[in-house]
């Protein structure tokens, strides 16, 4: 789920290639490469790489400020939570159970009578953890094989298409379910290990996206002149894409990550939510909306809040995401 | 065109069997007696345990249980359940509600997502633009379940417009609020991609070439709205799956009885086969819509030539 302009089948980027070299400009692949825009038409002075350009750009973006800040205070929340609240998520009393918001629990109580405020407060580890760890997994493992199949074309291009064609085929939700059952954790398994398992199955399956942006990206790059000078030079392999191929194609693998990290917490709340993703006694949203959903008609704010969360750190990410890309991209200016 | 449909064909051959193979394994990997609580409380009959296992082969190599399940699939066979009901009935059954909630939610994606597309993509910058923007941008950012229950909680019970949940039969008129639901993500993407879509081909010269020669304004738009629908249609095609598999969510919020309930149920109580048919099905259905799709773009764009 995140930048639609760059998925299709291989197919459809052969479709589009054929356009590109039939000199028609209006078919958008958001492979952007640093020659093509680091000269900005009109600018005079000295040339700016596509990232100082974009870095001006969005500098003077107010949603890029605003989602910087918002990921930068959701981040601290997640890292040290004493910070926010000086109460003890877990130290609950039932006489407390579903009490509304007060001055003393400004969220109110949960189920257990536990402190909903500080139960949300601590829930930003397991999500963002799971966002971060996901995003990481699947960039490695789609620029890998995209830059593989990118750059040697051939065989290896079709092997590693047709494999990314099985896990694009595999509904997500429903292959993780799979995944997830067929590993459990229980209340005894280690906080890290049940983050892990939720961050393999999302990432086994949300990968594929980021392969054929970064294939994509790389058969645009690898034909520019600086890459055959490099080669003509007797460059090896390996050093033509970790110094020119690499650099000038990622640009849009970013973006996407970038986006898709809000999508990731998402789709872990979803999980958790069915009862299948993280699981208690993590504190994760997902598990609280779970909790509260069958009470949502007496008692809202047991729902309301995790969920404000989860939502406005999906947007978080997700605004940033959309401000990079429009910095990077240059057809906007 | 013909050899380029048979080319394609072919080549979803490997990935229905590597797809097939992951569930299947995946399926096998489930811990847990698959005989546990199938015969009350006591334990399973031991004459019972051999017979099931010889029926379903679970003695053998996970690799040779899976050619015999292909073969079986292959001669039309879907196989059983543990229960002894016939999977083929059971997506049968399931199969109608979800196709019904797919094809509202895709319509309503497509009708009003390209809508607001276009509204906002041909004033870029003007409040429209901006309200398209941010509204987007808040319904992809909630969670499709917060979404279910909030417009069931608003429109089902406390406005009454829609019933609250779907019943028996799932009629069409029941499925309107759960397809709205269900759309509500797709349908910020599409309008998004739409908008950014328009409004880069606006700018382009076969547009200014149409204004100049003093083709009305809407001729002029259609020009420039048919060079942009690709990027969207391909969107939408691998939505359709995402939406088949994803209606899990939605289906159990509004308890629709559908193909993502029956997935969900049958990984819990380990009905290999049931999960292993349902998933391939959705998977089948995926890879023939972008089949579509991609014969589609010669349509749309008649200089796109299929080798």
């Amino acid at each position: 789920m995140s930048d639609p302009t760059s998925t299709g089948t291989p197919d459809q980027q052969e479709i589009r290639q054929e356009f590109m070299r039939a000199g028609a400009q209006n078919i958008a692949l958001p492979g952007v490469t640093a020659e093509e825009s680091a000269l900005p038409v009109g600018d005079v002075g000295k040339p700016r790489s596509l990232w100082q350009d974009a870095w001006e750009d969005l500098r003077r973006n107010p949603l890029f400020i605003i989602g910087t800040i918002l990921v930068l205070v959701l981040v601290v929340m997640a890292a040290f939570p004493q910070l926010f609240t000086s109460v003890d998520p877990r130290s609950c009393s039932l006489s407390n159970s579903r009490q509304p918001p007060s001055s003393e629990a400004w969220f109110g109580y949960d189920l257990q009578g536990c402190d909903v405020y500080a139960r949300t407060i601590y829930g930003a580890r397991a999500s963002i953890l799971v966002g971060i760890f996901t995003t990481a997994a699947v960039m490695v493992i789609g620029g890998l094989i995209g830059i593989v199949s990118g750059f040697f074309g051939g065989w290896t291009d079709s092997i590693a298409s047709r494999i990314t064609d099985i896990f694009l085929a595999l509904p997500l939700l429903l292959g993780s379910i799979l995944l997830l059952t067929a590993f459990p954790s229980t209340a005894e398994t280690p906080e890290l290990v049940v983050i892990g398992k939720v961050v393999f199955a999302l990432a086994i399956l949300g990968w594929t996206q980021l392969a054929r942006i970064m294939r994509s990206s790389v058969i645009q790059v690898k034909n520019q002149d600086y890459v055959q000078a490099a080669r003509a030079l007797g460059a090896s392999s390996n050093r033509v894409i970790t110094r020119h191929v690499l650099p000038n194609s990622l640009a849009p693998v970013i973006v996407v990550a970038m986006i898709s990290l809000g999508a990731y917490i998402g789709a872990e709340a979803t999980l958790s939510f069915l009862g299948i993703g993280l699981q208690p006694p993590v504190i994760s949203w997902g598990i609280a909306i779970n909790d509260a959903a069958t009470y949502v008609r007496t008692s809202p704010h047991m729902l309301f809040f995790p969920a404000l969360f989860l939502s406005v750190t999906v947007f978080a990410f997700i605004m940033l995401g959309d401000a990079v890309r429009d910095a990077l991209d240059p057809k906007l200016r | 065109m013909g050899q380029y449909t048979i080319r394609r064909l072919l080549q979803m051959i490997p990935v229905v069997i590597g797809t097939t193979f992951l569930i299947f394994a995946a399926v096998w990997a489930l811990p847990g007696d698959p005989f546990a609580g199938k015969c009350g409380d006591r334990p399973c009959p031991e004459a019972y345990v051999a017979e099931q296992t010889a029926r379903y082969n679970l003695d053998d190599p996970l690799i040779v249980q899976y050619v015999k399940y292909m073969g079986n699939l292959l001669t039309g066979d879907l196989g059983d359940t543990f229960r002894g009901t016939r999977v083929i009935d059971e997506l049968a059954v399931a199969l109608p509600p979800t196709l019904k909630l797919t094809i509202i939610a895709i319509t309503v994606e497509i009708v009003i997502g390209i809508i607001a597309g276009v509204l906002a993509g041909l004033r870029r910058g003007s409040f429209i633009d901006n309200l398209v923007l941010l509204s987007t941008l808040v319904v992809i950012s909630i969670p499709i379940f917060v979404i279910g229950y909030l417009a069931q909680y608003i429109f089902g019970v406390q406005l009454g417009w829609f019933p609250p949940t779907v019943g028996t039969g799932a009629p069409w008129s029941d499925l309107i609020l759960p397809g709205l639901v269900l759309a509500s993500v797709s349908l910020a993407y599409v309008a998004r991609l739409t908008r950014t879509q328009l409004a880069e081909n606006m700018r382009a010269d076969y547009v200014r070439t149409a204004t100049a020669k003093g083709l009305p304004r809407s001729q002029v738009v259609r020009h420039g709205l048919r060079n942009s629908l690709i990027p969207v249609v391909t969107f939408i095609g691998i939505d359709f799956g995402a939406l088949m598999g994803g209606a899990v969510v939605t289906e159990g919020i509004f308890n629709i009885k559908g193909i993502g309930g029956l997935v969900f149920s049958s990984i819990q109580t380990r009905e290999g086969a049931t999960v292993t048919a349902a998933i391939t099905f959705i998977v089948i259905v995926f890879l023939i819509v972008n089949l579509l799709v991609d014969l589609l773009y010669g349509v749309l764009d008649p200089r796109i030539r299929y080798e």
